[in-house]
């Protein structure tokens, strides 16, 4: 397909000049409103599309999806985040003759976190900054783009990204594609013309906030929140109309409870989270309106009890000294009805967090029998270090077990589903803490994992590193002076060689089932086939495939950049599997290649450098996705 | 090729920028673009400047701080001109502005900052309490009993595990529930957004700030209540954590042709340099600023130590 490479030449040579945007603030289209909100639960593929497509997942549907796998229109490829293809055409046994089948340059050199999504024989991709989104006919490979979209998005945003310029990609649902801009735009795009249908916008970078999340289509509703906790904004989680633009919902993740959305309606598990305006009352003061948590990570849906599960962020501000308390709801799981974004009930991983344990990655909705009995559940792999597996009706933790050396608690006791905290580990300004276990890039950050129903296993990037907290250097912020607190991320206990690792992992038993040492810090997602092979990337630009229920490795190619990015599959015209991942080092641990940030810095990227000083003597910036198939 | 490259990238950088309706004051809303080699400063033909556009009364993009005041008085003494690349002053700041070669100089950064090879310091500053005159705290110390019931407003960072001392000095004192948290980051929409500190206490939202002594200094005067000022004591907020700074220049690590230009500047036009900061309220340290005497004494005295203008450490 070599006519994709030349589309590319074509693209970065034109000119960006803009010929259909126009930004509609808040509406357009949006006499679809409530013909979007009755049509959601079809599968919203256009007629003529691949016959080989199957519907799509069916809100209130019992799980597993229905669909056959020839399309991937959610971020996680179903609303449970499962990143699951019940594709058969690449097995453990034939995998081993994959074959790059075509390739494509986005033209922009940053951390390509994402993936892209294939419908209706066209896929959709959206690169870091500027957020460009290109729709490829795959029926005419050696045609031109169906089309493009290159918003002008807000050059001062990339001030305010904390870690790379990243977008993790679209969402599909009823013939629209959903992104979020850099500079807190969320964008619906008409998927057979790119035709902005309306453009929303949801909060300022003037205040430090950015999006960087992939939106979730759910129930008619499109969820986003907000990125900057670092920055000491606050987070929200909103649903916007899919039809319209038009938001439905927001809720805070602290203050009042009038703001969290949190009602009659909340019966959470643990009676810690039973009193009034907790997002007001566990901090001092009115420290909750700079109380971060932000809701920038992956969420999932649960048609069946039309759940949503979202993650927020660290609280605000850093110094945990000025925060005494729990600092609710930050570093929690909140599941709220994504009708009315009323809380059903919380869990919060890291109270009190003072080490950046953003509690924002994905919660995978399964179904799994645990001592002997079917239990509706998600797994989340948290960034402190611990693996859990929580009742999704009601907040409960069934299991929590470390993933990664921690030290900073001792396990999480479950019936009060509180960390042991070990008290030497607590950061405080201007004290030293040393050999902190995970660092702040967490046992894992935002990069997804995969569950097969087929093994019942979780597939999950993984990063061995931890960190001292010590001695201050002078900084200088908007003309003010200080001493600042100096971390340093080092490798873990795996040392230099093993400073990532790919594992498998028994949700029901909490223990790891096999693993693979990286020697850099796993950043790309995972993805899970039911023809038992797993597939991830890692820094040094390798794209691997292994075996789901070994472990074995059983192919890899070496990619041009390090992958960030997590891989899909979908069914092409031609009626072959393929699979496709993007190819792009960048993101937070990342940063030090696309940022060519001096490895004699080791603080820079909020410490990230530090741990990774070797990484640009095996990879150089890119932007390449990459589509592989059977030869 | 290298010329006409280089004024097609600034002709898209404009022309991005009057498309999106940026004003000077948006971050990176003029971006030169990067040099590609090392600068030789040493034959100048403007004094290039990296500055925050929107940050009084150190800077803005009308020239009206008094880092810009201080870089035409260095220009006129170079006998070039200054040029500016404007770059809001957060985090990444000296990467993507100095030592991406935006610039060759940044008018004040701590002496001490390790991103840069600074200049002797040419001035030093405190931390202050402020407060209204009219209500007459007159606080001098975080022992004063009364931070427990105040409303007391402090700037705030919330990034990189980093904190100012005057929040570290109050919860080390377990005041924390009566504290009120500015972003210094603020809403850079708005003029100089860590001046809202400072409103807040003319308007009565707080009833003491603790905030830098430039920023206190220049916006206490221009209130319309009256405010006082008094520099903080302890001279810590936690033992090594200092509430006073000296303030540098600041060029590229090796640009020591420009350190050295500089320093001889500093020297021979100190006496102006600090009219130009007392012009604009600066509470000055270590020299014979006014508030010199109300510090306590540091270890050393008064020193020189090659053109030192604070005390010895």
């Amino acid at each position: 397909m070599k006519g994709a490479v030349r589309r590319v030449m074509t693209l970065i040579t034109l000119p960006t000049v803009m010929l259909v945007w126009g930004c509609s603030e808040g509406s357009g289209g949006s006499a679809n409103g409530a013909d979007a909100l009755a049509a959601v639960g079809h599968a919203a593929e256009p007629a003529g599309t691949d016959p080989t497509a199957g519907g799509d997942a069916t809100p209130r549907a019992p799980a597993p999806p229905a669909d056959s796998g020839a399309t991937w229109t959610l971020p996680g490829r179903d609303p449970q985040g499962t990143r699951y293809s019940p594709l058969t055409q690449i097995t453990n046994e034939n995998v081993a003759n994959l074959k790059v089948a075509w390739t494509m340059s986005t033209g922009v050199l940053h951390g390509h976190e994402g993936q892209p999504l294939v419908v209706n024989n066209t896929m959709y991709i959206v690169t870091p900054w500027p957020n460009d989104v290109y729709a490829i006919d795959l029926a005419n490979p050696d045609g031109p783009l169906k089309w493009s979209y290159e918003p002008r998005t807000s050059t001062a945003a990339q001030g305010e990204a904390c870690c790379d310029v990243v977008n993790r990609g679209a969402s599909y649902a009823d013939g629209r594609i959903v992104i979020n801009r850099l500079d807190d735009h969320t964008v619906a795009l008409d998927a057979a013309t790119g035709k902005v249908l309306w453009d929303t916008k949801l909060d300022t970078i003037a205040n430090g906030a950015t999006m960087t999340m992939a939106p979730l289509i759910a129930h008619g509703k499109v969820i986003v929140g907000n990125s900057g906790a670092e920055l000491g904004v606050r987070g929200w989680v909103a649903a916007l109309d899919l039809g319209s633009g038009k938001v439905v919902w927001k809720a805070y993740s602290t203050g009042p409870d009038s703001a969290v959305l949190i009602g009659a309606d909340f019966e959470p598990y643990y009676e810690r989270y039973d009193g009034k305006n907790l997002g007001v009352t566990t901090w001092p003061g009115d420290q909750w309106k700079l109380g971060g948590g932000t809701v920038w990570g992956w969420i999932t849906y649960d048609p069946e009890t039309n759940l949503i599960f979202t993650g927020t962020a660290n609280p605000g501000v850093w110094n945990p000294d000025m925060r005494p308390g729990d600092n609710l709801w930050t570093a929690a799981i909140i599941a709220r009805d994504a009708d009315t974004g009323h809380a059903k009930w919380a869990y919060q991983m890291t109270p009190h967090d003072s080490w950046d344990y953003d509690g924002v990655n994905e919660s995978i909705v399964a179904d799994i029998p645990i001592d002997g009995s079917e239990r509706k559940v998600i797994i989340h792999a948290d960034r402190n270090g611990f693996l859990y597996t929580i009742d999704r009706t009601d907040g409960q933790v069934l299991v929590a077990e470390p993933y990664q050396f921690v030290n900073w608690a001792k396990g999480v006791n479950l019936s009060t589903g509180l960390p042991e905290k070990v008290s030497e580990k607590q950061t405080h300004q201007g004290k030293d803490t040393q050999y902190i276990c995970p660092s702040s890039t967490g046992a894992r950050d935002q990069q997804p994992a995969a569950f097969s129903p087929q093994t019942r296993l979780l597939y999950t990037p993984s990063t061995d590193l931890c960190m001292d907290y010590r001695g201050m250097e002078v900084s200088y912020i908007a003309g003010t002076p200080y001493l600042g607190a100096d971390v340093r991320f080092y490798p873990g206990p795996g040392g230099m060689d093993a400073r990532g690792e790919f594992l498998a992992w028994d949700p029901a038993r909490g223990k790891k089932v096999w693993g693979i040492s990286e020697r850099f810090p796993v950043w790309s997602g995972a993805l899970v086939t039911a023809g038992d092979v797993v597939f991830y990337g890692n820094m040094e630009g390798w794209f691997k495939a292994v075996d789901a229920r070994t472990g074995k490795l059983l192919w890899k190619f070496r990619t041009g950049s390090g992958i960030v990015g997590n891989p899909m599959t979908y069914v092409g015209p031609d009626g072959k599997q393929y699979v496709a991942v993007y190819s792009g080092i960048g993101g937070w641990v990342g940063a030090i290649v696309p940022g060519r940030l001096s490895p004699d810095d080791p603080t820079a990227a909020l410490g990230a450098v530090g741990a990774v000083p070797d990484l640009p003597q095996y990879t150089a910036a890119g932007g390449t996705l990459y589509v592989f198939s059977l030869q | 090729m290298r010329k006409p490259a280089l004024w097609l990238a600034a002709v898209a950088v404009a022309a991005t920028a009057s498309v999106l309706g940026l004003r000077a004051g948006s971050p990176a809303a003029a971006v030169a673009p990067a040099r590609s080699t090392g600068a030789d400063s040493a034959s100048l033909h403007a004094l290039r400047v990296c500055a925050d556009p929107n940050n009084l009364p150190f800077s803005n993009a009308r020239g009206e701080g008094f880092e810009n005041r201080i870089a035409s008085l260095v220009a006129k003494e170079l006998g070039v001109p200054v040029s500016y690349t404007w770059w809001a002053q957060r985090r990444g700041f000296i990467r993507n502005t100095l030592r991406a070669e935006r610039c060759d100089v940044v008018i004040g950064i701590p002496r001490d900052d390790e991103m840069v090879l600074a200049t002797k310091p040419y001035y030093r500053s405190t931390y202050v309490f402020v407060w209204r005159k009219d209500r007459d705290y007159d606080i001098h110390s975080f022992d004063d009993p009364r931070l427990k019931e105040l409303k007391v407003g402090v700037h705030v960072i919330g990034d990189d595990y980093n904190a100012l001392p005057p929040g570290i000095a109050l919860a080390r004192r377990g005041i924390v529930r009566n504290v009120v948290g500015y972003s210094i980051y603020g809403d850079y929409s708005r003029p100089s957004p860590p001046a809202d500190l400072i409103r807040a206490v003319a308007d009565g939202d707080v009833d003491v700030a603790v905030a830098w002594g430039p920023l206190a200094g220049y916006y206490a005067a221009r209130e319309p209540v009256p405010l006082a000022i008094a520099p903080v004591s302890p001279r810590m907020a936690v033992p090594g954590m200092p509430f006073d700074y000296a303030i540098s220049m600041g060029v590229r690590r090796g640009d020591s042709t420009l350190a050295k230009a500089l320093n001889d500047i500093i020297a021979r036009r100190h006496a102006d340099i600090l009219s130009i900061l007392r012009a604009y309220g600066t509470p000055l340290v270590g020299d014979s600023g006014e508030l010199a005497s109300a510090l306590p004494a540091r270890s050393g005295q008064p020193c020189e130590r090659g053109g030192e203008m604070g005390v010895c450490d």
